[in-house]
């Protein structure tokens, strides 16, 4: 999923609205209110969703955390990033675009009579995929054979996905619209998780109470307040559950967050504060949880901004990437928990955070080196300034975008600023109308551990002018190629080392200035122990005991 | 009276209608598009973004949707929030933690300002008097956000005497210490209002006469001085419990409070306008009415006060 | 509306006779008649120049312009050279107040902050005291459906948020300077003139004199001009120069909630939210931006009361 900016909010509130039932439920629920009983209930840390618990409406951290807790789907993801099998008995192709997939026998939801189905696998991603839901996980299912037609403005509510077919109750088939060997790897996703027949009927009434077949069910959620899960002892899959159940606590404000956790009054939290960045690992020494994450973040330098452009463009966006100081900002305004990109996939995922890519040296923070391209570049065009750094006020963004332009002034002696914005959808709305020029700040938490999630959605020819995430609108034939030719390779190796040789051309045209990987980072109690983060940043919560 | 009452109320409805109008055409102003918000970086194809818009009747011009929401309001159908949850269920869930926290504001406003602004006013150019009217200076200058973030950082974490969260259980004794952030300026204002209107109510006619005609002390204070004097301050008191409503973004969001101030700011940022209008309107009503409630108290606390008609 | 069913509050003194050792009369006996009586305003200047608190504010007033006109006197420092190699530094000769997250030097910050808040706060009070004279006046002179229409206007203006305003107009108007910052203040904080101009307007309005200027045939502007706006200033007066000081820190909150100048303003609000993140830290970082904004908000409110015991002889201490 994309950053959400909620997900990364800092000093802001979130949406909506006080605890209703005050007087009920009062202050009585640090003990664990909810169904699982036990006293190793696991209090955490989450914002309010913002939409029902719908899987394939759910791509914020808020809602995705808890969907992720209270599914299952046919894969799941250890620590490590590795895709395992959860309620997938095996997913085979010969060609990699024409896939089988086959369930384990006997699984049930959490009531444990409904049984869990193949047809409940394609009428959830049918109805994820059918633009008359307005789902906004649907880009999820871009790689299925009618995708299209489902995206057409007119599409009929019922109406389905022709590359996805029953063979029985515990088989289906999908066929997608060209080769791609990561496939398996994409479903741990939460969007591609299945729903029980009963959630057609009243979908959003499902969304607040969903009937799920994952290691948690929901217990109780109280709006903008708490989520409440507890055990779910139908649940059959490597998840195994070590604690009696999860509270989510949320919190709008990462201080409120942090403070809370001192007085050990929430267990696990997987956001820092920028005010306590610099003394949390010295204040909580092995409860303090500092490791890679699969979040990148960039500058985007649009094609489309005449400065970006031409020979001279591309002596420009090399004297800003080497303008950039970017391991002391790491160091001075993040204290060590990111770390300097020395390419754009983040290094928690096989074959990302490589240092030997060629013309690597553009990564590099040197002065002279800075100046000198940019005079270069002044030679053959002057550039029409001042050099513009969006980003969105409600996130934690200002102090290193004020670093970033800070560094960009001193270094080229050019007038460099930040440039907030107070609402979001309005930075995005300019960005999708192509209107917003000079440069943005742009990040990507990664959807599934692969490499093609880092590179695809983001630089590839088939996601720009608005039809994905590539917002700079680059374009290069070369790089496609060699994206697909890596999709279509079985050996991972092979394939890593065809996608290394695609990036390699990004570092030559910079489309974005990589900027660091953001770290997972957090902290734990003292009353909790076996602690540990996923790839995605996200805790591991079934793990933790308590 | 009752007329008065209810002309008075009657005039609310035109405040209604320009209050909704006009802040529906300040968010569709913002230009900032919704759906933009709601999809974060993440792609959005055209097709669900023209359903989603459709949904929220985004693609209607503000006027058509401006109408379509005073239909609703009619029948109390105040539409349904981007979140998916009926935007009246989501004011009336935010609503207590906010009403609450501006009584205790008002309460500890009026009780400290009036009996701190007594005192100064009684024993004006004494020491009292200077330091009393220098610390409600005090708390003027200094921003609301400062003394809340310096508030919660000692006493809540250094000294761990208040709850820091209270967002998660906002009970009356977690609201108290953001209830006196949020009172803090109107309790600094109360107090310079009373302290003057003290000092000049004790020099008029009818307090010499009746320290003249040998009334006790405490009696010409609570009889002839506090009841002229109060006038002023209640008004004030009307005018800032709405205020205080709307005020409360910066304590909420300090707090980490789930209300009425978190609910708007956020609303006006993701550009969810008929959340906006019908927060906003709400405001304006708060405040429409508790003036009306301090112009009846003035009957009560003046009796040459009529109301005609 | 309430103000014009409304009595005076006080009863005159007009029946008081003071005990003959409390009256001036000698002073009046040695006065010159051949000169003309001192004016209301000659009267106020003269006590504020003998009222302490008039001094010291005056004093300080003078001081925070003067930084704010000539900030190169008081540091050689670039407030806006940020470098991350000299960040978070305690006091030293070279930055007397040390520096900040990202390397300001928080002295060279903190003067020139004066010029933003200080703009700010005089500009946005002039615009709403204008604003709000006009719509007062209007409304209280004129009464009927002017006073009822802008009445309500006022009542909508008065509960509209602030915040709301802010990003409106930031994100039409691009993102938010100064002059953007000033117009929102404005077109958001003229109310309470507006209120007072009014209520001032309708208790002139019934004066002997000027019914007495009406009967000799005085147009009703040049009423309004010559005898009800000049009766009615006194209370906008101050309250003018206390919205002075309110308006430096609305700024401020502002910058708080995000929706302030841009960092690459030197503004006290600025400096003082982002100061946040070090607070745990150096909470030195807090004080000075929120020190000197005090101190001039301050001396604004202590002015505004000075003139107000000046300007009304009723609340003067014997």
């Amino acid at each position: 999923m994309a950053i959400s900016r909620r997900s990364m909010m800092l000093g802001t509130a979130a949406t909506g609205a006080a605890a209703v039932t005050l007087a009920a439920c009062g202050g009585d629920s640090e003990s664990g209110s909810g169904g699982g009983g036990g006293d190793a209930v696991i209090l955490a840390n989450t914002t309010e969703p913002e939409n029902p618990l719908i899987p394939t409406n759910t791509g914020e951290v808020g809602g995705g955390r808890i969907v992720t807790a209270i599914f299952a789907g046919l894969v799941y993801y250890t620590a490590e990033g590795e895709a395992e099998m959860e309620l997938a008995e095996s997913i085979e192709s010969e060609d990699f675009q024409n896939w089988t997939i086959t369930l384990r026998e006997g699984l049930t939801y959490s009531d444990g009579e409904t049984p869990v189905t193949a047809q409940d696998f394609v009428n959830a991603w049918n109805y994820g995929a059918n633009a008359a839901n307005a789902q906004i996980g649907q880009y999820f299912f871009e790689p299925f054979e009618g995708y299209d037609e489902l995206s057409a403005e007119d599409v009929a509510a019922d109406a389905t996905l022709s590359g996805l077919e029953v063979v029985d109750d515990l088989t289906f088939t999908a066929r997608l619209v060209s080769a791609q060997s990561d496939f398996p790897t994409r479903l741990g996703y939460s969007a591609y998780m299945p729903l029980p027949p009963v959630a057609f009927d009243d979908m959003e009434a499902y969304g607040e109470a969903p009937l799920s077949n994952g290691p948690y069910m929901l217990d109780s959620w109280t709006h903008d307040q708490e989520i409440v899960l507890v055990p779910n002892e139908n649940y059959d899959g490597g998840r195994t559950v070590e604690n009696d159940g999860v509270t989510f606590v949320v919190y709008a404000d990462p201080e409120t967050m942090y403070n809370d956790l001192l007085s050990d009054n929430v267990d696990v939290v997987d956001q820092i504060p920028n005010s306590a960045l610099q003394t949390f690992e010295d204040e909580l020494g092995d409860r303090a949880v500092n490791e890679p994450g699969a979040v990148f973040q960039s500058m985007t330098l649009p094609g489309y901004d005449p400065n970006f452009e031409g020979e001279a463009g591309e002596l420009r966006r090399r004297a800003i990437s080497r303008a950039i100081d970017r391991a002391s900002i790491c160091e001075n305004l993040f204290f060590g928990t990111r770390t300097p990109a020395t390419d754009f996939v983040s290094p928690v995922i096989p074959g990302g955070g490589a240092t030997d890519l060629e013309g690597a040296e553009v990564f590099e923070f040197d002065e002279a080196e800075a100046q000198d391209l940019w005079s270069q570049a002044e030679d053959i065009q002057a550039f029409e300034g001042p050099l513009e750094l969006a980003y969105n006020s409600d996130g934690p963004h200002q102090e290193w975008v004020e670093a970033v332009c800070n560094s960009l002034s001193n270094v080229l002696g050019i007038e460099a600023n930040p440039v907030p914005f107070a609402q979001f959808g309005e930075m995005r709305e300019q960005i999708r109308m192509r209107e917003l020029l000079g440069t943005w700040r742009s990040g990507w938490q990664a959807d599934y551990p692969s490499m093609y999630n880092f590179l695809g959605p983001l630089y590839g020819s088939a996601a720009a002018d608005g039809n994905g995430s590539n917002d700079g609108d680059y374009k290069n034939e070369e790089f496609d190629q060699l994206l697909a030719e890596g999709l279509a390779t079985e050996d991972e190796d092979e394939r890593i080392s065809i996608w290394k040789d695609a990036q390699e051309l990004l570092v030559r045209d910079l489309p974005v200035v990589p900027l660091w990987y953001q770290n997972s980072i957090g902290a734990y109690s003292t009353a909790v122990s076996d602690v540990q983060f996923g790839w995605d940043t996200v805790p591991l919560y079934h793990q933790i005991t308590k | 009276m009752i007329w008065y009452i209810g002309r008075r109320l009657l005039q609310m409805i035109p405040v209604f209608l320009g209050a909704t109008l006009l802040v529906y055409g300040m968010t569709f102003l913002t230009g900032g598009n919704p759906i933009d918000t709601l999809a974060g970086d993440k792609p959005i194809s055209p097709a669900v973004r023209t359903q989603l818009e459709a949904q929220f009747n985004l693609d209607r011009p503000f006027i058509v949707q401006w109408l379509l929401y005073l239909k609703g309001v009619l029948t109390f159908d105040f539409g349904v929030g981007f979140n998916g949850r009926p935007i009246i269920d989501q004011i009336a869930a935010a609503f207590p933690a906010t009403a609450k926290l501006a009584i205790i504001a008002v309460v500890v406003e009026t009780i400290f300002g009036v009996a701190a602004g007594v005192l100064a006013g009684l024993r004006k150019g004494t020491v009292i008097d200077t330091t009393l009217l220098m610390l409600s200076l005090l708390v003027i200058a200094v921003p609301t956000f400062v003394i809340g973030f310096v508030v919660q950082f000692f006493l809540g974490v250094r000294l761990d005497l208040i709850t820091i969260n209270v967002g998660r259980d906002p009970s009356w004794i977690n609201l108290l210490p953001p209830g006196i952030v949020l009172g803090a300026v109107s309790f600094a204002y109360v107090l310079r209002l009373t302290r003057t209107s003290v000092a000049e109510t004790m020099t008029a006619d009818h307090v010499r006469t009746a320290t003249a005609k040998g009334l006790s002390r405490g009696g010409v204070v609570s009889k002839h001085i506090l009841r002229n004097s109060l006038i002023p301050v209640v008004t004030f008191i009307g005018a800032d419990l709405g205020m205080l409503m709307g005020g409360a973004i910066v304590t909420e969001n300090i707090f980490n409070i789930p209300g009425i101030g978190t609910l708007l700011f956020d609303s006006i940022r993701d550009n969810e306008a008929p959340m906006v209008v019908t927060l906003v309107t709400l405001l304006v009503i708060v405040f429409l009415v508790s003036n009306l409630i301090v112009d009846l108290l003035y009957a009560a606390l003046d009796p040459r006060i009529r109301y005609a008609k | 509306m309430r103000s014009d069913t409304r009595p005076a509050l006080r009863p005159r003194a007009e029946h008081w006779v003071a005990p003959l050792e409390e009256t001036p009369l000698r002073e009046v006996d040695a006065a010159d008649s051949s000169t003309t009586p001192r004016s209301l305003w000659a009267e106020a200047w003269h006590n504020l120049r003998r009222n302490p608190v008039f001094l010291i504010s005056a004093v300080l007033i003078l001081f925070v312009l003067f930084v704010a006109a000539f900030p190169q006197l008081f540091t050689d420092q670039d407030p806006r050279y940020g470098n991350l190699a000299q960040a978070r530094q305690d006091p030293s000769a070279e930055h007397p107040f040390g520096t900040t997250v990202q390397g300001y030097d928080i002295l060279s910050r903190t003067v020139w902050g004066a010029r933003t808040s200080v703009t700010i706060g005089f500009l946005a009070m002039i615009g709403t005291t204008l604003i709000g004279m006009v719509m007062g006046s209007l409304a209280g002179y004129l009464g009927g459906w002017v006073d009822e229409v802008i009445s309500r206007i006022t009542d909508i203006f008065f509960a509209l948020p602030l915040v709301l305003g802010a990003i409106v107009i930031a994100t039409r108007l691009g993102s938010m300077t100064m002059p953007i910052v000033v117009l929102v203040i404005c077109l958001f904080g003229w109310t309470n003139i507006a209120r007072i101009m009014r209520g001032a307007v309708l208790s002139t309005k019934t004066q002997d004199y000027v019914m007495a200027s009406t009967a000799l045939g005085a147009s009703s502007t040049t009423n309004l001009l010559r005898h009800v706006i000049p009766n009615a200033i006194a209370p906008v007066i101050v309250t003018a120069t206390v919205n002075l000081g309110v308006f430096i820190v609305a700024e401020a909150t502002l910058s708080f909630l995000g929706v302030g100048l841009p960092s690459t303003s030197v503004s006290w609000g600025g400096d003082i939210s982002a100061a946040r993140s070090a607070l745990r830290t150096q909470p030195m970082m807090l004080f000075y931006p929120s020190m000197a904004l005090a101190i001039t908000v301050l001396s604004f409110i202590m002015l505004g009361d000075a003139v107000r015991d000046a300007l009304d002889p009723k609340a003067r201490k014997r």
